[in-house]
């Protein structure tokens, strides 16, 4: 089944935030936010902007009628910054004027006096200067200090990330307006309605039922709007009940990219050690992350580092430690793998440089560690329906890894130009929040007297198609006809207290909720079809919109049953809930069950590098994948495809500046570069692997949305190997994005020392 | 201004300055047009102009965020609005088929671009295709669907007429009937108001600034132009020529990049013009710089400055009382952003000397994305040999220095010397000392001199593969 969506979007009839109508006498804001890193305010002057015609308020933090705090996990974050600015791009007011170009021309009027202090903007200087946003964590499995001494080959290094700004092609917005008795209606670009409104009520003073939060749909989340979305919606609120007024506030894409937090840099260290078969027998790793000044997601981030510290191999001695370090950049936050695809990064580049030490391919070491049903990862869960094995193994034989091998090694001898190199890329991603409490779900459904359908979940659709899966779930249930399903809005007043969409798990929660609701439902139609038919509930089923009877088929149909059950009284909504069974974990322990279950696959790229220029494209990119049973192959693939574009985005061209006073510098998109049309894999395919699928998983189709980012890892190491195929001195190097600076410097270190600069 | 708006005659006193894309969602609130980035790198908001010529319409992309009102006086615009019928299109088909759209806020962007391939392509490309959006960015779908959907959008295209391609395509149900009336209406419509007294006129006291396409002004300087008027040298067809004798070729500085690429004389002398092109921004920037706002603004990273360095060329400017002078574009520029020229001056013409058969032109340009981005460093070079020997050399290079840099030294050095791997060795040195990279966003000073190296190597590689190769510079 396509998209839902699909054709309001390509008609531009689809509706976002921006493109809500606008209530007459709307206001606009804009966001006066700090123009330094870390800084004591010794005076702000906002005289001028109050008296710019049209401008109709300026809000800091006197105003807040609640709290001046809108701290996820930890209460440490500040809607308005009173005394201290602790990053570029810290809010300190919103103005709001009549018109957009108004409040932002009243923010140039502004004038502000700020007393530098010191600023951090390494998380290894942050970690030394014991600036931490909470307490290290360490998972633990077996015993690493013994473990070395039975190793062949023992290897350390470092391995660097940089972040990832998100891009959602739209920006972060809110729009908000009074009703009645001191409610407020806010619609917001947000992957979590319920953050919103708990955040709201908070700084507003407010209780939570009197804010409804309405989700139509985001231009992109990507993560970015998890947490990130909650203050301009906030600030949207606080306009509206101050002014009584609505109150719209859309950001312009350089605001966004400046205020907001992106993907996590990371520092780390890595210990590898092998025994004389190749077989990984420890590892250690310390991961230094890269908070930002306040904590936003970044405990939950860190701990899915942990969690995937190991990536899709069994070692039986590992210890691994990470530190949220504190700095002054944005707070980072949510990014597509939350944290995993960084703490694999780590893992896959101790491999690289093992093989490197070696003298052996790395692809021989992945091959011989590759999880099987029975082992334990490091928090203590035992690996069942492994797939690791399975989807490498089909990966090597479908796409004759041997034969592309030789191949690059005989393009690498004929060509002096171009070098090609290639990386293997297995992925092993755990599916549920690794916050147990989050992992529950609501759905609303309502059939109307006429046999249409209306389902509300707390879902949040941003173009991954969970919209598209939740009408595959209501129609496989009642067995009707997709067209006759709406799917609402997500609104906090028709599902509540809900968890955001977020960790892949939106369709599986959701759908799940959805599913008992629906089935409910259909087992009361199912009573009412055995008293018109004289039958039991038990000999009636509904296939296509008829009603058989002890498998006969019956001249009921679905609108006429409904009908009846409408005139007999029979209650036709139904509220479901969903909590995900068996998953638990201890953290004073650090071990437990924590993922209902993991996805597997195998990605083969092969990259080709202009040893000229050292510029390089991507060849393609080869994946067998586990998808369960998919329910929408169109939706499914299209989650691949763009994971494994971001992923490759984020390890070649996507390059995440910041300077020594923690100002942005690729701070608009015109220097900060994703991919475009002709950058690329020139292939992508896609092939399953065949396998049953997981109960917890919505139709047992296992969730897209994150595992294929990881496989975008790779090209970092293939680009690696065909530099080493120019260069034999090169020496390996692991700071991700591999940008072609990084590649023309590791082409030519030598000609580099000779290359003095006036 | 006049103008009509998909199928509405349009009459607005908006200051000039407005950008389009304000225009279209403020004003006429057509929110199908999204706002993305507001300074033409993603495309979202994306519109076709159409203009008359010669009985026919011409119709481009352009990126409505940075595209001043003023620039489609007496032209017709065209929204996704103006492309919805009460049935998809087999544009719209095949994104839906292909499931080329996920969340969707690109999508309008990708539909509008391909529409208007669908309204110039002379014939059914898949390169083509893809070329016509090569100016909008898509987050979430990693482009394969959308060239999925290319590739069965040019199957649908294969019988195209492209003599009356306005009746096939609404027959074909590409675009709505309204169409087919659009030139004759703007043929009836006033024609842009005239400049008396040329471009100087000057309101409320200040002199309106001078915009072509728009590229660079509404990135750099929106705040400033938005509410105002401008003077849209964009529109002056006086200045959107081009000529060639047999010694010279002029090019008149209205014209846009897109211009240059369609002009058979100019593709004639640099045959390889379109792998050139494909390396500067993209197709609806490519529709909307102009010649002229590429040499004044001056930037040290210009792709046509730097093309047209290498060129040897020279600029003339012409005064408010009609007096020119002519010098050479390498002398134009002074120092950082400042050039050789008054406030009542601009860019007439650009003109350098035809080839001979022994002259040699390369252009190369590296940037963090190879294309859709502002060069790190480009260079450009024009030889002319006698035998082995370099009769006459041009050298250019962009991004290691405070302005687009004429290689002076470096040519000189290479003038009249034997085309030998150790001749460009030694001249390498020469341009070290001609060069002042500093370190920024697009690389460190290092790298970009490291890189310069590598693209003086790169020209002679092109133009020369049997004498050159990177071991022989090693």
């Amino acid at each position: 089944m396509k998209n839902i969506d699909s054709n309001g979007h390509v008609r531009g009839a689809s509706i976002y935030l921006d493109d809500i109508p606008l209530l007459v006498g709307t206001l606009h804001g804009a966001v006066f936010d700090s123009p330094c890193a870390h800084g004591k305010i010794n005076r702000v002057d906002y005289s001028k902007a109050k008296n710019l015609s049209g401008v109709v308020g300026i809000f800091t933090y006197h105003d807040i009628p609640g709290e001046n705090q809108i701290g996820g996990i930890i209460p440490d974050e500040q809607l308005f910054a009173e005394g201290e600015v602790h990053f570029c791009g810290m809010p300190i007011a919103l103005i709001v004027a009549e018109t957009e170009t108004i409040a932002r021309a009243a923010r140039h009027l502004i004038e502000i006096e700020i007393e530098k202090l010191p600023v951090i903007v390494d998380p290894r200087e942050a970690r030394a200067k014991k600036s931490l946003i909470f307490p290290p964590r360490t998972f633990k499995i077996g015993d690493t200090t013994k473990a070395w001494e039975e190793c062949e080959y023992i290897i350390e290094g470092e391995a660097d990330n940089e972040g990832q700004e998100h891009l959602y092609i739209e920006t972060q917005g809110a729009y908000a307006h009074e009703t009645e008795n001191g409610s407020i209606r806010i619609s917001s670009s947000t992957q979590g309605p319920t953050a919103v409104q708990r955040t709201a009520a908070k700084v507003l003073g407010i209780p939570m039922h009197k804010l409804e939060v309405d989700v139509i749909r985001l231009g992109g989340g990507f993560g970015g709007k998890e947490d990130q979305a909650t203050a301009w919606a906030v600030m949207a609120a606080l306009g509206a009940h101050l002014l009584k007024k609505p109150v719209k506030i859309a950001l312009h894409r350089l605001d966004d990219m400046r205020m907001t937090g992106k993907r996590h840099p990371y520092r780390s260290d890595f210990k590898i050690g092998l025994s004389k078969d190749l077989k990984i027998l420890a590892y250690e790793a310390t991961f230094h992350q890269n908070a930002g000044a306040v904590a936003d997601l970044s405990p939950a981030v860190m701990e899915r580092t942990l969690f995937h510290a190991t990536n899709s191999y069994y070692v039986p001695h590992a210890t691994v430690t990470a530190y949220s370090c504190k700095t002054n950049l944005p707070p980072n936050t949510a990014f597509r793998g939350f944290g995993g695809p960084q703490g694999m990064f780590v893992i896959e580049s101790a491999i690289a440089k093992a093989a490197n030490t070696i003298g052996v391919t790395a692809r021989e070491i992945q091959e011989r560690n590759l999880l099987k049903d029975g082992d334990e990862f490091p928090y203590g869960q035992i690996v069942a329906q492994a797939e690791a094995k399975n989807a490498w193994t089909k990966a090597r034989q479908y796409y004759k890894l041997d034969q592309i091998e030789r191949e690059i090694e005989s393009f690498n001898i004929r060509n002096k130009h171009f070098k090609k190199g290639m990386a293997v890329m297995p992925i092993c991603f755990g599916i549920s929040f690794t916050n147990t409490m989050m992992n529950n779900a609501r759905a609303l459904a309502h059939v109307y007297q006429d046999g249409s359908i209306g389902v509300s979940t707390g879902a949040v659709e941003m173009g991954q198609g969970v919209n598209t899966k939740m009408v595959q779930v209501a129609a496989s249930v009642f067995s009707v006809n997709p067209d006759r399903i709406k799917v609402e809005t997500t609104n906090t007043t028709r599902v509540a207290n809900t968890s955001p969409s977020a960790a892949s798990s939106t369709a599986d929660l959701n759908g799940k909720a959805l599913q008992q609701a629906c089935e409910m439902i259909l087992a009361r139609l199912k009573q009412t079809a055995a008293k018109i038919l004289l039958s039991q509930a038990l000999d009636i089923s509904i296939i296509n919109e008829c009603v058989i009877n002890k498998g006969e088929k019956t001249d009921l149909t679905w609108v006429r049953l409904v009908r009846m059950a409408f005139m007999d009284r029979v209650s036709l909504s139904e509220n479901a809930h969903y909590a995900t069974p068996i998953i638990h974990f201890d953290k004073s322990k650090e071990k437990g069950h924590p993922f209902a279950y993991h996805v597997y696959g195998a990605a083969i790229i092969t990259v080709t590098v202009d040893c000229i220029r050292g510029t390089y494209q991507i060849d393609s990119v080869k994946i067998i994948h586990d998808f369960g049973k998919s329910m929408n192959p169109i939706v499914d693939l299209g989650q691949i495809e763009g994971g494994v574009v971001q992923g490759i985005g984020w390890m070649t061209m996507e390059e995440l500046l910041y300077d020594a006073d923690g100002q942005l510098l690729s701070n608009s998109l015109s220097t900060y570069k994703i991919p475009d049309i002709y950058s690329v894999p020139k292939e992508i395919i896609v092939e399953h692997l065949d396998t049953p699928g997981p109960d917890a998983a919505i139709q047992k189709s296992k969730a897209t949305g994150e595992p294929p980012l990881m496989y975008g890892l790779g090209a970092y190491f293939a680009i690696q190997n065909a530099v080493k195929a120019f260069n034999p001195h090169y020496k390996l190097k692991f700071h991700a994005p591999f940008t072609p600076e990084k590649v023309l410097m590791g082409l030519y270190e030598e000609a580099m020392k000779k290359v003095e600069v006036h | 201004m006049e103008f009509i708006l998909i199928d509405r005659s349009i009459k607005t006193d908006k200051p000039g300055g407005m950008t389009l894309l304000d225009f279209i969602r403020y004003e006429k609130h057509l929110m199908g047009t999204k706002i993305g980035c507001r300074e033409g790198d993603c495309g979202a908001c994306t519109v076709l102009i159409g203009s008359l010529s010669e009985d026919k319409m011409n119709y481009i992309s352009m990126t409505s965020c940075i595209t001043p009102l003023a620039n489609t006086a007496g032209k017709h615009v065209v929204t996704i609005e103006g492309l919805n019928m009460p049935e998809l299109s087999p544009v719209q088909e095949a994104f839906v088929e292909a499931g080329g759209t996920q969340c969707g806020f690109c999508t309008v962007g990708f539909i509008v671009s391909l529409s208007g391939y669908c309204l110039t392509a002379k014939k059914s490309s898949y390169e083509d295709a893809i070329s016509a959006i090569d100016g909008n960015i898509c987050r979430c779908t990693g482009y394969k669907s959308i060239e999925r959907a290319a590739a069965s959008l040019i199957d649908k295209l294969k019988e195209i007429n492209s003599k009356n391609r306005i009746e096939w395509l609404i027959r074909e149900r590409f675009i709505p009937q309204y169409f087919q009336n659009i030139p004759e209406r703007l043929a009836l419509a006033s024609p842009p108001a005239p400049l008396p007294g040329g471009e100087w006129r000057l309101l409320n006291g200040r002199k309106k600034t001078i915009v072509g396409g728009g590229t660079d002004l509404y990135v750099q300087r929106p705040e400033e132009l938005e509410g105002g008027e401008v003077n849209p040298f964009f529109n002056r067809s006086d200045l959107r020529v081009i000529s060639v004798n047999n010694v010279c070729f002029s090019i008149g500085t209205s014209n846009t990049v897109t211009d240059l690429l369609q002009s058979v004389e100019f593709r004639n002398i640099f045959p390889e013009l379109k792998k050139y092109v494909k390396l500067i921004s993209s197709t609806p920037i490519r529709n909307m710089g102009t010649v002229g706002g590429n040499l004044v603004n001056a930037s040290p990273i210009g792709d046509l400055t730097i093309f047209f360095l290498a060129l040897n060329s020279s600029v003339t400017l012409r005064k408010a009382t009609g007096q020119k002078r002519t010098i050479l574009l390498r002398d134009f520029y002074k120092k950082y952003k400042t050039i050789d020229k008054t406030d009542d001056e601009f860019i007439e013409t650009i003109s350098f000397n035809t080839f001979d058969k022994d002259t040699f032109f390369n252009f190369e340009k590296v940037s963090k994305r190879t294309n859709l981005d502002i060069a790190t460093v480009n260079s450009a070079i024009q030889l002319t040999l006698k035998g082995d020997v370099i009769k006459q050399i041009h050298i250019s290079a962009g991004g290691v220095g405070p302005i687009p840099l004429y290689l002076k030294e470096t040519s000189a050095y290479l003038t009249g010397k034997e085309l030998t791997p150790d001749t460009v060795i030694a001249a390498i040195d020469v341009a070290f000392t001609e060069i002042s990279p500093i370190s920024d966003v697009r690389g460190s000073k290092e790298y970009k001199a490291l890189l310069l190296r590598q693209l003086l190597f790169a020209h002679f590689i092109e133009l020369f593969p049997e004498k050159f190769e990177m071991e022989k510079f090693a």
